[in-house]
Order: structure tokens, then C-alpha cells, then sequence
């Protein structure tokens, strides 16, 4: 990673939080505008629902996203789509490339391994948050988790790979779309540890630069020169 | 691998599901469906909800996360959002079934193969024709499972639907745990190897407790 490419001016950023372990956080992150999530003290997982804040029944696709890129676990210049076949995010930069579409969230079932004790999961935060828009459990679709990886083995077999993000990693999110964000701050599901401790993350939205001609996630490959043609094509109209 | 569907147990239901259609169907708590894939290589597209509460629906992370696994087959139970079972898969000739590829739609179509091709017909409209009969719309949607289908996933994430490995005549038997609704496209897909580039009909059959 480049210092370059870490630096963001301070007079482009709009908004900067840090989000406490086990809390949620949703904010809607305007299309041309980039959202950094930093784990400063590393992180077992974030897990992330988006949405077209211009018409919530457009959302983030985990099955589309994984099989229009071949690949269920993403990283810097892959796209997060929508089931409209449009592009929510871009993934401009990326330190860790551990992130995951498949292991879905942490509930309260997921959570016993904690023992007893007030232990926050994602299931129960994105209920929350959702609730707070006039949103709710129907608009809870398969998530994206982020600095943890899985490893899914010949035969199917689904486990913990233990890959985390290490102290300073961060990756970016170039909204293509106005797109509401969901995080939760709760370790991933499968995550190997008994021990309980999400770590806080910050959340840094700027003004990024507009995309060049030959801008990585835009010229990625074919079907995201499609998916732009229409993501380009929401904002004619 | 047999069928655990008595021979002489009553079908309350028998039909023919033509190539590219929708069905939906209350499975009451105890009943069975089976699916058979009568050509070989069709792609089931499949979601389930609790029928008395249709808010309570399928989840393909909690399926997959409870059995440590990422393919669906005999003794697979279908986990819904609120951690219950759905369904309990009984039986299963084909060996494994996908829940990690969800649907085709127009729109994902336009991007995987060509801004031209969201003119066909895809699962996505079944799936909307079909909910729209329960008062249900595309709020209710969500990651499916796909019968006969085949997608590898490789370690590091890499994942394609290739040729498929079921048989005609594959069947795959679902007990209900609950009322089930259950919803089901019939694969219309021509762009990729999920049909054979050849969608051909199903047959559904439902057997009483």
C-alpha cells in the first residue's frame, strides 16, 4: 500500500466516525463520493448490507456480485452489484483483500459460543438500523463481510480460513450510485475466536476524484463496462 | 442411492411443469416433495417461506453455515432468517445442488451476457409472477437454491457454473418442517451450461404425511 494513495485531503472529506465494537452505523454515501472503512486496531469482521438510496428495493446481490465476477470473495477493482445489474460500489482500494459473500451474518444462535453476556451480532443491528428508515426484515438480503476470509474446501466444506485484518488495513468504496450503507460491527460468524472482542473501525467519506477513462474497476473486464452502461444509464433519465 | 418416498405412498399432486415456467404450491408440515428432473441437467431455481408467516424465509448463509458446507444433498436442512427448519432435504440421486449462484434475472443477464439479452426471460420474472398470487413482491426475494445445478467453488473463491452432473430422471425429495411455501422457476436460461442450453419440463409430485 502507498502513503499516496492513503492520504485523503481534509478538505474533500464529508463525513469521519469511528464505530465502537458491536455497534451498527448507516449513512447513504452519494454516487462520486468514496466511503474508507480502517480497521486501526485490525478487525474480525464488519458486516455490510447496501442499497440504492434512490429506490430501496434495489439491493446489494451477493449471488450476482460473486457470479458475474467468478469469484465469491472480492477485492480491489471488483464491483459490488445490485439485483438490478447495477454497479452500488466500486472497490478502488483494498489492503487486505480478505472479504467474503457467502458466510452471512452473526445472529443470537451464533453468538452462544460467547457464553452468556450481552454480545452484540449483526442480525439484531441491521434489524435495528433497517427499523430506523422504515425498513425491516425483508430487506435483509445475504451480506458482505469484510476483513475476514472463509475458504470453501473441494468437497464444500466451509471453514474459517483464519485470515483477519491486521492493525492499519482499510478499504475503499467508490459509490457508483447513491447507495445506503449498513455496517455492523460484530465479529463474522465462523470466526474461530471465544473471545469477544470487536475492535473499533472508522468510516471516512470524501469527495473522491471522478474516474479516468482508463479507471481500473470501470474497464475491469466486460461485464463491468456492462454493469456501468447501465449504472450511467439510472442518471440520464 | 434410493428414494425414501414409500412405493406405495399416495401423491396428492402429479404434474408436468413445463420448460421455463413458474409454480408455487403450499407443502403442508409433514408432506413431501419431490422433484425430478426429467431431461437431465435443468436448473430448479427453489425458494421456501414459512406459509403463515412469509417473513420468516429461506437463508442460504444459515443453511450452509449449519452443516459447514456449501452444497445442498441429502440430509440438508433448509435454515430460514429466523433459524428455524424449513424443509429437510430426504433424499438426493442427482449428489449435490447449489445455493451460492441465486438467480438469473433480465437485468443480471444484461451484464453477464450482453445489454441485449435482458430481453429474455429469466427466473427472476417466474419468481415474481409466481409470489405476486400470495400478495408477495420483490421484497420477498432472496438468495435461492438451485437444483441440479452445478457450481464449483474453488478455495480461493473462484466459482462458475459449468456442465452439469444430473442425470435424467435425478430426484431430489423434500420434507416440509413446517407449512412451506414454496416457489420454484423452471430454469429458462439459454446463455450458460446450468440447462444444457436446452431447458426441458420437471415434474413435481407431493406425498402426504
Amino acid at each position: 500500500m502507498s502513503k499516496a494513495q492513503a492520504f485523503i485531503d481534509p478538505a474533500l472529506i464529508t463525513g469521519d466516525e469511528v464505530i465502537p465494537g458491536g455497534a451498527y452505523w448507516s449513512r447513504v454515501i452519494k454516487r462520486g463520493t468514496t466511503l474508507r472503512i480502517i480497521a486501526p486496531s485490525g478487525s474480525r469482521g464488519v458486516s455490510m448490507l447496501c442499497y440504492n438510496a434512490d429506490n430501496l428495493i434495489e439491493r446489494y446481490n451477493a449471488a450476482d456480485t460473486a457470479k458475474i465476477q467468478f469469484n465469491a470473495f472480492l477485492k480491489k477493482g471488483m464491483l459490488l452489484y445490485s439485483d438490478m445489474g447495477r454497479v452500488l460500489f466500486s472497490i478502488t482500494e483494498d489492503t487486505c483483500g480478505l472479504h467474503d459473500t457467502l458466510g452471512g451474518c452473526s445472529n443470537l444462535a451464533t453468538n452462544a459460543k460467547y457464553g452468556e453476556g450481552d454480545y452484540k451480532n449483526s442480525r439484531d443491528n441491521f434489524m435495528l438500523a433497517l427499523t430506523k428508515r422504515n425498513m425491516g426484515k425483508k430487506d435483509i438480503m445475504p451480506n458482505l463481510n469484510l476483513f475476514t476470509r472463509i475458504k470453501v474446501e473441494p468437497n464444500g466444506n466451509l471453514v474459517w480460513a483464519e485470515k483477519i485484518a491486521k492493525p492499519g488495513d482499510y478499504i475503499d468504496l467508490r459509490a457508483e450510485m447513491n447507495v445506503l450503507v449498513v455496517l455492523s460491527n460484530c465479529p463474522h460468524p465462523l470466526d474461530s475466536s471465544l473471545n469477544y472482542d470487536p475492535q473499533p473501525i472508522q468510516a471516512i467519506a470524501w469527495n473522491s476524484p471522478l474516474p479516468t477513462a482508463d479507471d481500473l474497476c470501470r474497464t475491469a473486464n466486460p461485464e463491468a463496462l456492462r454493469g456501468f452502461e447501465n449504472t450511467d444509464d439510472f442518471f440520464k433519465v | 442411492m434410493t428414494t425414501v418416498v414409500p412405493k406405495d405412498s399416495v401423491a396428492i399432486y402429479d404434474r408436468v411443469l413445463p420448460s421455463r415456467k413458474p409454480w408455487a404450491q403450499v407443502i403442508k408440515k409433514g408432506q413431501t416433495l419431490r422433484i425430478v428432473d426429467l431431461g437431465g441437467n435443468q436448473a430448479v431455481d427453489f425458494l421456501v417461506y414459512n406459509a403463515d408467516d412469509t417473513s420468516e424465509r429461506y437463508s442460504a448463509p444459515d443453511t450452509i453455515r449449519a452443516q459447514g458446507n456449501i452444497f445442498i444433498t441429502t440430509g440438508t436442512k433448509l435454515y430460514s432468517n429466523d433459524g428455524n427448519v424449513l424443509m429437510t432435504v430426504l433424499s438426493d440421486t442427482c449428489g449435490r445442488h447449489d445455493t451460492s449462484g441465486g438467480a438469473c434475472s433480465c437485468e443480471s443477464n444484461s451484464v453477464r451476457f450482453g445489454l441485449d439479452k435482458k430481453w429474455q426471460h429469466a427466473c427472476v420474472e417466474n419468481f415474481l409472477y409466481a409470489l405476486k398470487d400470495y400478495g408477495m413482491g420483490k421484497r420477498d426475494m432472496t438468495s435461492n437454491i438451485n437444483f441440479f445445478m452445478n457450481v464449483p467453488v474453488s478455495q480461493d473463491g473462484t466459482l462458475e457454473i459449468v456442465d452439469g452432473i444430473s442425470d435424467p430422471g435425478s430426484i431430489v425429495e423434500l420434507r416440509a418442517e413446517m407449512n412451506a411455501l414454496v416457489v420454484i422457476s423452471n430454469c429458462p436460461q439459454m446463455n450458460n451450461p446450468c440447462n444444457g442450453y436446452n431447458p426441458t419440463p420437471i415434474q413435481l409430485i407431493v406425498y402426504d404425511a
